[in-house]
C-alpha cells in the first residue's frame, strides 16, 4: 500500500461519506457506522474504531465532513481525555468497554482529580483507595469536576499505598459514577455559575479490572491525560459546534452539544471579551479619554503581542525548529490579557459596572466579565505554577527545596481537610 | 504574513553573532563610548564590508544587497546584543531609509552605492530643541538661492550627527505651516555655516549632536514641499528598525541577569532557586518574547506592505520601550549591590534601555498613535 498523502485521503472520505451519509440517520445509529469504518477517529489504530492515520490528517477528515455536512463522533468534554488515556495505557478490556461508546456520545466522562486539599499539588491527592476481597473501595472527595453530575464514568486518581512517597503511592481507576457511593454537588462559583461538581465517596466500589495503572504508577497515567488537557485544553471546548442544519440527527447533534458546552458558556467573559473593548469605548464615548485610550492600547498590544506569540510557536513548529520559550507563555500571558480586559471593561463601564444582570449592560455579560475573570489565573494551573514551570523547564533554574517527596507520604504534613 | 526566520536568515543571525561577539565586546563597548567620535572609523568599515551591513536592505540597484527589513530587523537586534558602538542606526537606518523614500531616480543612485559600500556615513536631522518628531515641529527654513536652497535654524538629537559625511536634513518654506511646505534636503557634513556640537549623553553609546545651520548651502532631496508622507513613512520604519534593535538588548539583558542569579550563593543556596528570584525570570522572559513577536511582526509587516503598518509600528515601539526597560530594572535587581556599579556591566545596557525607550517617542506617544490608527 503506498503512503497516504493529503489527496489519497481526501479523496477517500470523500468517496466514503458520498456512499455512507444520510442525514436520516439517528445520531448514534450514524455514529455506530463511523466507528465501523474508522472515518470518526481516522488516527486512532484500526482494530479501536481508527484507520491508522497520522494525526496531520485529521483535518482533512474534518474539511471533508464539514463540506457534506456530515456529523462526526462525539467529540467535545472529558471523554476525549478518557479516550487518549486509555488508547495509551488502557487494556483490551477496557478499550472494548468504553471507546465504541466514547465515540457515540452515549457515556459522558468526568476527571476526578483535583480535591480540596490538593489543588496545584495534585499528586497530593489523600482519596482512599483500599482493597477489601477483590475489591477497591473508594473514600474521600473531589472537586472542580465539570459535568459530573451527567457522567456516566469518571477517570479516578486515589491513593492505594500511604506508606511510600507521594508520587509512588497512586493508583489511577475508571469508576462508575452511577452508584450509591458516590455522591456529586453542585460547587457555586463567585460569578453565580455552577459549572463544576463536588464529588463525595463513600465506600464507592471499583471492581479490580477497571485498575488502568499498576498500584503506584497512577501519576504517570495521570501525567497523559494532564498533557491531553493541556494540548486540546481549547479543542474540548470549541470542537463542538453545531450546525444550523434542520433534521432528526442535527437535533439530536444540538442537543448533545448544547448539554456537554452548558459549563464553559461564561468561558469566554473569563478570558475578558477583549473583542467588545472598541464597540463599548465608542458607544460610552470614553474613546476620547486620553487616560482611557492608554489602558486600551495596552490591552490591545498584550493580546495581539500573545496572538503573534502563538503564531510564532507554531510557525516554528511546522518548520520542525525545536520548541523555543515563545511555546510555553500562552497561559501566562492570557492572564495578563484578561485582568487588563477586566480593568478596561471597568474603565469604560463606569457606575454601571456596579450593577449585574439585567440591571446592567449588555444583559450582564460586561458585569459577568468582572467577576469571572479571576478564574483565569488560576484554573489548569495557576500563574504561580506558570512560572514556575517556566524557570525551571525553559529557564533550567533549580527547584526549590523539596519536602515532601522523598518521604512516606503518611509523614507528609497536610491539610486538615485530609481524610 | 511571516512568523518565523528561514534557514538562511537563521544561519545569518549566527555568523553575525559572532562576529559581533569577538568584535563588540564590553571592554570594546567601554573604549568607543569614552571616545568623542563613538566608534571606530576603519575597524567599523573593515566589519561593514566584510558582512555587508549598511548594504542590507538597500536594493541590488543602488549598490545593495537587496534584502528586506527581515534582514535588517535580525542586524540590529544583534547589534543591540552585541551594544556595537558604530554609526550604523543613523546611516543605514535613519539616512538610507529617508532617501529611499524621498529621493529621485537619479539621486537614489548618486548617494546610496556609497553607504552600501561603507565608505560614506550619514544621518537624518529632523527633531529640533523640543525633542518632537512630528512634522508640524520643524521650524528650520530652506531659501533658494541660486540653485540650491539656504538653511536657517537647529537641528537637536541628531544621531552620530557631529560625525556623519552626509546629512538628510528636514526644512520648510518660510512662512509654511504644519505638514505644509515641508522638504527634504542633503547636507554635506564639513559644509561652511554647520556648526557641530556633541551633546553629553546619559547613554554614552548612543552619540546625539546639536547641529546649527546658518547660511549653509544644502540640496533638495526629492519634490520641493512633498516630505510630509516620505516623512511618515521614514519615521514608521525607523521606530521598527528601532524595536527590533531593542528587543536584541532586552534578550541580552535578560540571559545574563539569568546567568548571574544561576552562579551566586547566598544562605547556603543558589539564588536561583528562590521562588520569587524564579517568578521574575519567568516575568522578564514573558516580556521579552512578547515584544520580540510585535518586532519580528512589524519589520514582516513592512516587508508586505500591511495596510495596518501605522498601528504596528507604535505597537511595537510601545512594546519595546516598556519590555527593554523593565527587563533593565529587574536585571539590575537581580545582581543586587554590584548590579549598581560601574564595573558591572548591566548599566550599559539599562542606559541604552533608556535612551531608545525615550528615542523617536515612548510607549505612551505610540499607544496615542496607534489608537488614533484603531479608533
Amino acid at each position: 500500500m503506498s503512503e497516504p498523502t493529503e489527496d489519497s485521503v481526501r479523496a477517500e472520505v470523500s468517496a466514503w461519506l458520498n456512499a455512507n451519509w444520510k442525514p436520516e440517520y439517528g445520531l448514534v445509529e450514524w455514529r455506530l457506522k463511523l466507528c465501523e469504518s474508522g472515518w470518526g477517529a481516522p488516527h486512532w489504530p484500526r482494530q479501536w474504531y481508527g484507520r491508522g492515520l497520522p494525526v496531520k490528517f485529521n483535518s482533512v477528515v474534518d474539511e471533508e465532513f464539514a463540506r457534506i455536512g456530515a456529523v462526526g463522533v462525539a467529540k467535545a468534554g472529558i471523554r476525549t481525555l478518557a479516550a487518549a488515556t486509555i488508547l495509551e495505557h488502557g487494556t483490551d478490556l477496557h478499550k472494548e468497554k468504553f471507546l465504541k461508546r466514547i465515540l457515540t456520545g452515549e457515556d459522558t466522562w468526568c476527571q476526578l482529580f483535583s480535591e480540596p486539599g490538593s489543588g496545584s499539588d495534585m499528586a497530593g491527592a489523600v482519596t482512599r483507595a483500599d482493597k477489601q476481597g477483590n475489591k477497591w473501595v473508594i473514600n474521600g472527595q473531589k472537586v472542580w469536576t465539570t459535568s459530573a453530575h451527567k457522567a456516566h464514568w469518571g477517570l479516578l486518581l486515589a491513593r492505594a499505598n500511604w506508606d511510600v512517597p507521594k508520587h509512588k503511592g497512586l493508583a489511577y481507576f475508571v469508576l462508575d459514577m452511577k452508584q450509591p457511593g458516590v455522591q456529586v454537588h453542585p460547587l457555586r462559583q463567585m460569578n453565580n455559575h455552577a459549572s463544576f461538581n463536588q464529588v463525595f465517596f463513600t465506600d464507592a466500589i471499583v471492581e479490580p479490572e477497571f485498575l488502568v495503572s499498576d498500584v503506584g504508577d497512577g501519576w504517570t497515567v495521570a501525567t497523559t491525560t494532564l498533557m491531553h488537557e493541556r494540548r486540546g485544553a481549547d479543542g474540548l471546548r470549541t470542537w463542538a459546534q453545531a450546525t444550523g442544519k434542520t433534521g432528526r440527527i442535527y437535533d439530536e447533534e444540538r442537543a448533545e452539544i448544547a448539554t456537554t458546552m452548558e459549563p464553559y458558556k461564561w468561558y469566554p467573559q473569563r478570558a475578558g471579551r477583549v473583542d467588545l473593548v472598541m464597540q463599548r469605548a465608542r458607544e460610552t464615548g470614553k474613546i476620547n479619554d486620553p487616560v482611557i485610550r492608554q489602558e486600551i492600547a495596552k490591552l490591545l498590544s498584550l493580546s495581539k503581542a500573545a496572538e503573534w506569540t502563538a503564531r510564532r510557536a507554531r510557525a516554528a513548529q511546522d518548520q520542525g525548529k525545536p520548541q523555543g520559550p515563545e511555546g510555553s507563555l500562552g497561559k501566562l500571558v492570557s492572564s495578563h490579557v484578561a485582568r487588563q480586559a477586566a480593568r478596561v471593561h471597568t474603565y469604560l463601564t463606569g457606575s454601571d459596572a456596579l450593577l449585574s444582570g439585567a440591571d446592567s449592560p449588555m444583559e450582564g455579560v460586561i458585569a459577568e466579565i468582572l467577576v469571572s475573570v479571576p478564574a483565569t489565573s488560576i484554573a489548569g494551573g495557576t500563574d504561580e505554577i506558570q512560572r514556575n514551570i517556566i524557570s525551571e523547564r525553559v529557564l533550567k533554574m533549580p527547584k526549590e527545596t523539596s519536602v515532601d517527596t522523598a518521604k512516606p507520604f503518611k509523614d507528609v504534613p497536610r491539610n486538615i481537610t485530609a481524610s | 504574513m511571516r512568523f518565523s526566520f528561514s534557514a538562511e536568515q537563521d544561519e545569518f543571525r549566527t555568523s553575525l553573532r559572532r562576529a559581533l561577539e569577538a568584535r563588540s565586546t564590553t571592554k570594546d563597548v567601554r573604549r568607543l563610548m569614552a571616545t568623542e567620535q563613538g566608534f571606530d572609523r576603519e575597524s567599523w568599515k573593515k566589519l561593514n564590508q566584510e558582512m555587508g551591513l549598511t548594504a542590507v536592505h538597500i536594493p541590488e540597484a543602488y549598490g545593495g544587497g537587496g534584502f528586506g527589513y527581515g534582514e535588517l530587523g535580525i542586524v540590529l537586534e544583534e547589534m543591540g546584543r552585541n551594544l556595537l558602538c558604530a554609526p550604523f542606526f543613523s546611516t543605514a537606518v535613519l539616512a538610507t531609509t529617508a532617501l529611499l523614500n524621498a529621493g529621485t531616480e537619479d539621486q537614489k543612485k548618486a548617494l546610496l552605492p556609497g553607504i552600501a559600500a561603507g565608505d560614506v556615513t550619514a544621518t537624518f536631522a529632523f527633531s529640533e530643541d523640543s525633542g518632537l518628531n512630528d512634522a508640524a515641529s520643524v521650524a528650520m527654513t530652506a531659501t533658494p538661492s541660486g540653485g540650491s536652497y539656504k538653511l536657517d535654524g537647529a537641528k537637536s538629537f541628531v544621531l552620530d550627527g557631529h560625525t556623519a559625511d552626509l546629512i538628510v536634513v528636514l526644512a520648510r518654506k518660510p512662512g509654511s505651516k504644519g505638514e505644509d511646505g515641508l522638504s527634504f534636503f542633503t547636507v554635506d557634513g564639513k559644509a561652511p555655516g554647520l556648526e557641530r556640537r556633541l551633546l553629553k549623553t546619559m547613554d554614552e553609546t548612543r552619540k546625539l549632536a546639536r547641529l546649527t545651520f546658518k547660511g549653509v548651502e544644502a540640496k533638495l532631496l526629492g519634490g520641493e514641499g512633498k516630505a510630509a508622507a516620505p516623512f511618515a513613512r521614514t519615521r514608521q520604519q525607523v521606530i521598527v528598525c528601532l524595536a527590533n534593535e531593542m528587543v536584541g538588548g532586552a534578550e541580552r539583558l535578560r540571559e545574563d541577569a539569568l546567568d548571574y542569579v544561576k552562579m551566586r550563593m547566598q544562605f547556603g543556596r543558589s539564588i536561583a532557586s528562590f521562588q520569587t528570584t524564579k517568578n521574575k525570570a519567568a516575568d522578564m522572559l514573558v516580556d521579552v518574547e512578547m515584544a520580540k513577536s510585535t518586532a519580528y511582526y512589524a519589520a514582516a509587516a513592512l516587508d508586505e506592505g500591511d495596510s495596518d503598518l501605522a498601528a504596528v509600528a507604535s505597537l511595537a515601539k510601545a512594546m519595546a520601550s516598556e519590555a527593554y526597560l523593565q527587563t533593565a530594572i529587574h536585571a539590575v535587581q537581580m545582581h543586587g549591590g554590584i548590579g549598581f556599579t560601574w564595573d558591572n556591566d548591566t548599566h550599559l545596557w539599562f542606559k541604552r534601555a533608556k535612551s531608545s525607550e525615550i528615542l523617536f517617542g515612548d510607549a505612551n506617544h505610540h499607544r496615542e498613535l496607534m489608537m488614533q490608527a484603531w479608533a
